[in-house]
């Protein structure tokens, strides 16, 4: 049988996909133990072992100092802030994207400037937006938004633009107004791709949320990665980093359920 | 009465239409056959309201026709007619639901009761009626053509415009769907203007037949003149479609004559 059409069985596609972490896991323990071994006061690679001692550490023991349990207070605070900005940017996204691309003289005056806005990298005007809003809660969700909305502007504009003309012509036909157009036609077909849209930016948004807290916060994932890193603290940076990875995850799961769920149309 | 006077429509470079000229009765049912290119769809767009002729005028019971499309002429397309993210019933319950919420788009209570018990009447006409929670996408094609009638027919316009709205059937299917179009041109008292690139079906379903084609052409430039209505012929059922083949100098392998 050719290569091509030789297939995994249920079993196998879970062996195959865990052969590459297991493999990452067995390395890291064989080079952690040889490094160990030489010097043990090592902290590039700790063992498996310290790593649960400094996990237990953060996650199920309160902190001397302020009590918390700095783990979750550090998640809470990081997730709170990344999905405040992904919503914001998100129904600014939708607010401007479907009357660009459904009204003509919308888009004629908004359009070109979103796709203006888009070409500023979001971190070069980091230190503006920790001018203008302060060092708080405020300028990190900014830089989420301003990182996540341009290109969500653009996707929905595109995606509206995409439905085929005879549905518009299709509705117009049925007297539907421009308003019933956008409500009944436009924005139900619009919010998966939303939700699509919205997946393809959390990657960036983790990105721009974890800068802002390395540069300015007193908690968050990123602020504790950037702050354990002077004591080469890589018992911490490593779960953390292995977290950060499971919620990205947990979220792209979780917005591609709702689709699922909620559109069963979609991708029809 | 649906009248074009002297319609032109030219592009850069390019004329589409010239002189189009055309009395059509109320309850008419016309079918237009031509080339592919030959300003089949642009003509019907016009109707439509789509688009605007250069020159010339369309009237509509003496009215001039608005450039926009409206309710009182509904349309089929060949493909994407009816809404993906609409259940049958839904894309039915559409038109009625829009003339009657224009905030919300949707009824609710005792109308959307009433609204429901109309749009399932609807499809119980076109056959539908065990479809009707499914979404189009698990439809057959025919069936997604029966459905694209029922929500345009829902709203009772008096003109009814198919672009080529059984061309991707199959030909069993097709023959089903003459006889809805039929029952339902009878039933409703519909004016249909219908293009078809089978010229079968241009005979056989419609009481007129309109084919466009370039009265001059200039072979060094193509595009230099447009199409207009060469032939306008009476046709039905009674008539052979053989004896009218003669008239027309359809060139040989170019259309499919039965």
């Amino acid at each position: 049988m050719r290569l091509i059409n030789r297939r995994p069985g249920g079993l196998g596609v879970l062996a195959s996909a865990a052969v590459p972490f297991a493999l990452a896991l067995v390395l890291y323990v064989v080079a952690s133990g040889i490094r160990l071994a030489e010097n043990p006061d090592d902290k590039l690679l700790p063992g498996l072992a310290s790593i649960g001692a400094a996990v237990e550490r953060v996650a199920f023991e309160p902190d001397r100092r302020t009590g918390d349990y700095i783990f979750w207070t550090d998640t809470a605070a990081s997730l709170q802030r990344l999905l405040t900005g992904v919503f914001v940017g998100a129904v600014v996204g939708l607010a401007v994207g479907v009357p660009n691309g459904l009204l003509p003289w919308f888009g004629a005056f908004a359009s070109p400037a979103v796709r203006a806005l888009s070409m500023i990298p979001p971190l070069a005007i980091l230190p503006i937006l920790f001018i203008v809003f302060g060092v708080g809660e405020l300028a990190k969700v900014m830089l989420i938004v301003l990182g996540t909305a341009p290109f969500l502007m653009r996707d929905v504009e595109q995606r509206v633009r995409e439905l085929p003309r005879e549905q518009l012509i299709k509705a117009q036909t049925l007297d539907a107004s421009s308003w019933q157009i956008a409500l009944r036609v436009v924005l139900p077909q619009v919010f998966p791709r939303l939700v699509d849209g919205v997946r393809l930016s959390l990657g960036s948004a983790w990105l721009f949320l974890i800068a802002a807290e390395a540069i300015a916060s007193t908690d968050g994932l990123g602020y504790r990665i950037f702050l354990v890193r002077r004591y080469l603290a890589m018992d911490v940076i490593l779960p953390y980093v292995a977290w950060i990875t499971v919620l990205a995850f947990l979220l792209d799961f979780g917005l591609r359920q709702l689709n699922r769920r909620c559109f069963p149309w979609y991708g029809a | 009465m649906i009248e074009v006077r002297n319609v032109w429509k030219r592009y850069p470079g390019k004329t589409v239409l010239e002189n189009v000229r055309l009395r059509v009765e109320k309850n008419e049912f016309v079918t237009i056959v031509g080339a592919s290119g030959c300003g089949k769809t642009t003509f019907l767009r016009m109707l439509l309201g789509e688009v605007e002729p250069c020159e010339g005028s369309i009237r509509i019971e003496g009215a001039p026709l608005v450039p926009e499309p409206r309710a009182d002429r509904g349309v089929v397309f060949q493909r994407y007619s009816v809404f993906p993210h609409l259940t049958v019933l839904g894309n039915v319950l559409l038109g009625l639901d829009l003339g009657d919420a224009p905030w919300l788009g949707r009824t609710f209570g005792r109308r959307r009761a009433r609204n429901v018990a109309r749009a399932r009447e609807m499809l119980a006409r076109v056959g539908l009626e065990r479809s009707a929670h499914n979404y189009p996408s698990e439809l057959s094609g025919g069936m997604q053509q029966r459905l694209a009638l029922a929500q345009t027919l829902i709203t009772e316009p008096r003109i009814l415009l198919l672009d080529e709205p059984f061309g991707a059937l199959d030909p069993g299917i097709r023959s089903d769907m003459h006889e809805l179009v039929r029952e339902l041109h009878r039933e409703l008292d519909l004016t249909v203007f219908m293009i078809t690139h089978d010229i079968a079906e241009g005979f056989s379903l419609g009481s007129r037949l309109l084919v466009f084609d370039k009265p001059r052409v200039d072979p060094h430039e193509p595009d230099l003149y447009g199409a207009t209505i060469t032939f306008d012929l009476p046709v039905g059922h009674r008539r052979r479609a053989d004896s009218i083949m003669d008239d027309i100098n359809v060139k040989p392998g170019e259309e499919h004559a039965p």
